[in-house]
């Protein structure tokens, strides 16, 4: 019984997917045009009178804008930040009018690389625009005004959702009160790029790829697809948490000699990889991998991030893993410094977690108690 | 560490300027900040390292930075606050040179607070052959995470070495200031202090 499940996971229950459609162009930062596009989203809770407890939540690299709640037909279908937002979570859906939306150029609904090109009738494949987060915020803020919401309580996100909430508080300093960024960075590493591209040659390299118009062969680079996966679910799992869920358990109790799956972690990530590969488009992974390598706010100011953040206007929390190899703390504090520079409203917290980057979609009482506790302000602040 | 009672709350409020930018080293709940923010208009930040104080702090609507004193505070500009507070810290913190040094750095003054070792029930518990164990130092000798204490003999002496600055000076006992022999009579001392020349 899904109601059943629903109350045992205090969830927000049976959520169902919108669209909103834009028929205004719209300019890319790498000058492309798209003539209109949709934005697949989700709402929950309530927008209130005011129109002040709005909450946007931006996904990072491989999830959707179905953050919270389950489908009717799947039971199994639970949002990928259930645990954070809902009745009584951290982002309380009692107090606050939550929004989730799948990013432009995303394969779960939103306008992207498998959708038809109303100029030829077929798939954009290849030639959808390369994105960027500012191109992502910017298709956010038409959501917004589509919603009705001028100014947010809060924009937050883990990963390269935080840094949309980074992005948010630079490009309309007016139209956000808080930003949550969690286990993010203010650009990548050398490494962080070398990873990326590493997974997008594992896609372009594979024969199914077809340039990025593979839709017309009737084929998917689902091998490039599963390599890319693997390669960045090993990132985001620390060694310690990988070693303590899988050790090196063998699948048949002995080595077998063969080049199938002896270890447990190796069925592991084949599953993972299988799941992906079914699910997701090779061309918004791409597209996603190259919006993470070019997230640089403050390459237009210098290098200089603080001045980057001068005309920001948020009160901000930044909260960080000590596992996370990713993005590991030193790179959440590099933004904290920047925003300290600039005398900004700031809180750190950085949690101990062994999970790695993962840590940030995982059940962690001082986690949740310290965004409760930080969304509980922000709910007086807006008069809740 | 033992949370500070009002008297030091309103000592520490009347060196901080109105407006101030303040940085509390090792502002446990957030308490005093909050206090600084109601009387002295002050903003700035509090840095911790507790998880049950960052939640506090959280909570109470206080900026908190979660990190590790003893790393220094080389995230901190020159010259970026009015007043940075060590409060009740100093002697436990294992650097105290370089803590101090810093603090005068980022901050163009400093506010320090500690136990004096030197307080008379100190010196009588010595007397007796056991380490002081008192409200201000609630800590058996083993579980103590005081590694520094001094008196205000030995702190003065120790800001003439640096070359610091002693700009005021406030001694308490039991929340009355102590004028006569504070180095006896004081359980609690209370500096400004600044880089000196």
């Amino acid at each position: 019984m899904p109601n059943d499940l629903n109350t045992s996971y205090n969830s927000i229950g049976i959520v169902t997917p919108q669209v909103a459609r834009f028929d205004t162009s719209f300019r890319f930062k790498s000058g492309a045009v798209l003539d209109g596009f949709q934005l697949m989203y989700e709402t929950y809770g309530t927008l209130n009178a005011t129109r002040s407890n709005a909450v946007l939540v931006c996904h990072a690299l491989n999830a959707s804008h179905h953050v919270a709640g389950q489908y009717n037909d799947d039971p199994k279908s639970i949002g990928w930040w259930d645990n954070m937002v809902g009745p009584g979570k951290p982002i309380d859906t009692n107090r606050f009018f939550v929004v989730g939306v799948n990013n432009l150029g995303g394969c779960h609904g939103s306008t992207g690389p498998a959708s038809i090109d109303p100029r030829t009738g077929k798939p954009f494949g290849s030639s959808f625009p390369v994105v960027t987060v500012d191109d992502w915020v910017a298709a956010q803020a038409m959501l917004a005004d589509h919603l009705g919401v001028e100014r947010w309580a809060a924009v937050m996100g883990g990963s390269l959702g935080g840094m949309q909430a980074l992005q948010w508080t630079i490009a309309f300093p007016q139209r956000i009160r808080h930003a949550l960024i969690i286990a993010a960075a203010p650009k990548l590493s050398a490494q962080n790029i070398a990873f990326n591209e590493v997974a997008r040659q594992a896609i372009t390299t594979d024969p199914d790829f077809h340039g990025g118009d593979f839709y017309a062969h009737g084929v998917i680079p689902t091998r490039g697809l599963r390599l890319a996966r693997m390669l960045g679910h090993i990132t985001y799992l620390s060694d310690d948490a990988m070693m303590e869920k899988f050790g090196r358990v063998l699948r048949e109790g002995v080595v077998g000699f063969h080049f199938d799956v002896d270890f447990e972690i190796e069925s592991y990530l084949r599953h993972q990889a299988d799941k992906f590969a079914e699910s997701f488009d090779a061309n918004t992974y791409l597209r996603i991998t190259k919006a993470l390598d070019y997230f640089d706010p403050a390459h237009e100011h210098g290098g200089n991030l603080s001045a980057a953040l001068s005309n920001a206007k948020a009160s901000y929390l930044i909260m960080s893993f000590t596992s996370d190899w990713r993005f590991s703390p030193g790179r959440s504090k590099e933004i904290v410094q920047a925003l300290m520079d600039k005398k900004h409203t700031v809180s750190y917290v950085e949690v101990d977690a062994p999970h790695g980057h993962d840590a940030f979609l995982m059940d962690n009482p001082h986690y949740h108690g310290c965004v409760a506790a930080y969304m509980d302000n922000v709910a007086k602040e807006v008069a809740l | 560490m033992t949370r500070m009672n009002r008297a030091d709350y309103a000592a520490i409020a009347q060196w901080v300027p109105q407006d101030a930018r303040v940085l509390d080293l090792g502002c446990g709940d957030g308490e005093l900040l909050n206090f600084l923010r109601n009387e002295r208009g002050a903003t700035g930040y509090g840095v911790e390292i507790a998880a049950d104080n960052i939640l506090a702090c959280v909570k109470n609507g206080v900026n908190v930075i979660q990190m590790d004193l003893e790393s220094g505070l080389s995230g901190f500009q020159a010259n970026s606050f009015d007043c940075v507070i060590l409060s009740q810290t100093l002697q436990a913190v294992r650097k105290t040179e370089l803590m101090v040094r810093e603090m005068l750095r980022v901050g163009r003054e400093a506010i320090v607070t500690f136990p004096n070792f030197g307080y008379w029930r100190h010196r009588m518990h010595v007397l007796r052959g056991h380490m002081p164990v008192s409200r201000d130092l609630p800590y058996q000798w083993f579980d103590t995470p005081n590694v520094h204490l001094c008196t205000l003999a030995d702190f003065e002496a120790f800001c003439g070495q640096l070359g610091v600055r002693i700009l005021e000076r406030m001694v308490l006992d039991d929340g009355q200031t102590i004028n006569v022999l504070p180095n006896l009579r004081g359980s609690l001392a209370i500096y400004r202090v600044k880089a000196g020349k």
